[in-house]
């Protein structure tokens, strides 16, 4: 049985005060807090296993490169992948999409190619493109949404003709909480010959994700909006895609030898296996664990126990904002529809105003454009404030978010 | 920074950042131990339009709006940049 309020009791944070009120942490979209099993993983990483991996047979570095190595097999099979060559880690979603546009973009596109978006992208997901596109020359379009927020289906396919090489979007909206159907998507853009990257930056923390049920060629995730670290994250590809791509980074440990010529005075390099081919450097090894941890702890709670209290949250959210008459809700208000994600306005204050006056009473939410500004600009809107739930939030927590909420109406 | 006035900012700001969004607003954070002093110099010079429970106060400052907030936060409304906001705040806090 899940109870938020058992979860409550594994993350210190929770028992903060913040301007002599309880702490309220409705900025989940943004990142997550850690469960006291994340930081103690972390804590024991570095107290008893801390060496760097791969490569040395001392004693510690081999108990330092097998938690590595576990971290990519438990994120593999979080996610359903085939195996951990399919799992590079990297430090976040955003770097996850740049491999992808530069390891696979930027020698496969060509200036008559197309690559597909959507307006509800987030910047991590336009921003690669558009630099990849100035050089190359290929063309992006944008596929459009509804007043909702909601994927136009018939622009996506009229879009998506064979100069399509590559179709980019977002699993779940970070504004609006849409949940695109990408499996759908994915079908449509592999009987056109495009490729298919998923951003599940919020969805693979809220919802199960199967990366062979979607069939998505890439999926890019963060570690840290899942309830791990800052600072690593994920790209899955299939395997057969990952093997045919040149590495993005290039450094110590992605390669298998550097041999130099004494005839042509260069270096003849090699690359190494899966997935250290894609991971130069020393990695974030403290991160990988703490990831484990984070990944164990919600397959400990299910991640259809998560989805469900968070459609419980989300659906008791939106009927209760309704009670305030100077607040507009975007986006859909069927929770079937969307993730734990509400976008809103307050009549007559502008979003950082809502967020600062939240934040004089403990209630902590995020204000501005969310790294989203063609979607606000769709909307019409000079910025969203926006409050999003996760595991250890409560129905308590939403009441006294509106109770405040209605206090900022009535001193308009 | 207004050349005229001469106040260390950092004795009482921890950080200003421009906000995201379409509105050129400044966001104010001072510093937890100065926060009292600041809003009490603030409140003084700038001409006060509103209060909300003596939790937020809307001023008015040489054309510009401010809203302040007892937490130790304040929003420079439509400020042409940082450095404008600076120089407000300057004037305010000296």
């Amino acid at each position: 049985m899940f109870d938020p309020y058992k979860v409550r009791e594994d993350f210190p944070i929770l028992n903060r005060r913040i301007n002599n009120h309880p702490l309220i942490y409705f900025d989940n979209a943004a990142t997550t807090q850690k469960p006291r099993q994340v930081i103690e993983a972390m804590k024991e990483f570095y107290e008893k296993h801390n060496a760097n991996v791969h490569r040395a047979v001392y004693t510690l570095s081999l108990e330092a490169t097998e938690l590595y190595e576990e971290a990519h097999e438990e994120t593999a099979k979080f996610i359903g992948a085939h195996s951990m060559e399919e799992i590079i880690f990297v430090r976040g979603t955003t770097e996850a999409i740049n491999l992808v546009a530069y390891s696979w973009g930027l020698r496969n596109l060509k200036p008559e190619d197309e690559v597909l978006l959507t307006l509800m992208e987030h910047h991590s997901n336009i921003v690669p493109w558009e630099i990849l596109s100035k050089i190359i020359g290929f063309k992006i379009k944008y596929v459009d949404v509804d007043e909702n927020g909601a994927l136009n289906q018939e622009s996506l396919k009229e879009m998506l003709t064979t100069k399509v090489k590559l179709v980019c979007i977002t699993h779940v909206s970070n504004v609006t909480g849409v949940i695109n159907d990408v499996k759908t998507i994915a079908k449509l853009a592999h009987e056109n010959g495009a490729m298919v990257l998923v951003d599940g930056a919020q969805s693979v923390p809220h919802m199960p994700v199967n990366v062979r049920d979607l069939d998505c060629d890439f999926l890019a995730f963060s570690g840290h909006k899942m309830l791990g670290p800052t600072g690593i994250g994920v790209l899955y590809g299939k395997k057969e895609i990952l093997e045919k791509l040149e590495p993005f980074h290039g450094g110590g440990e992605m390669i298998r030898e550097v041999s130099f010529d004494p005839k042509t005075r260069r270096c003849k390099i090699s690359w190494n296996t899966l997935p250290w081919k894609f991971e130069a450097g020393t990695p974030d090894i403290s991160g990988a664990v703490g990831l484990t941890a984070a990944i164990k702890y919600l397959k400990a709670l299910g991640m259809e126990n998560v989805k469900t209290h968070e459609c419980s949250l989300t659906k008791y959210a939106i009927k209760r904002l309704e009670e305030c008459s100077k607040i507009t809700v975007y986006g859909p208000k069927s929770v079937e529809l969307k993730c734990g994600i509400i976008p809103f306005n307050v009549e007559g204050f502008n979003s950082h105003d809502v967020a600062l006056l939240l934040d004089s009473y403990g209630i902590m939410i995020r204000s501005g454009f969310h790294c989203a500004q063609p979607l606000h600009q769709k909307f019409n809107i000079s910025s969203s404030a926006r409050a999003s739930f996760y595991i250890y939030n409560t129905r308590e927590e939403i009441d006294q978010f509106i109770e405040t909420l209605k206090e900022i109406e009535e001193s308009l | 920074m207004n050349a005229n006035v001469n106040i260390n900012l950092g004795e009482y700001i921890a950080r200003m950042e421009e906000a995201c969004g379409e509105e050129k607003d400044v966001i104010v954070h001072f510093k937890f131990e100065k926060k009292d002093e600041a809003i009490g110099k603030i409140l003084k010079k700038a001409k006060m339009e509103k209060t909300v429970a003596g939790v937020i106060f809307d001023l008015t400052y040489k054309g510009l709006s401010i809203r302040l907030y007892n937490t130790g936060k304040a929003i420079i409304k439509k400020a042409k940049d940082k450095n404008q906001a600076q120089s407000i705040l300057a004037e305010l806090l000296s």
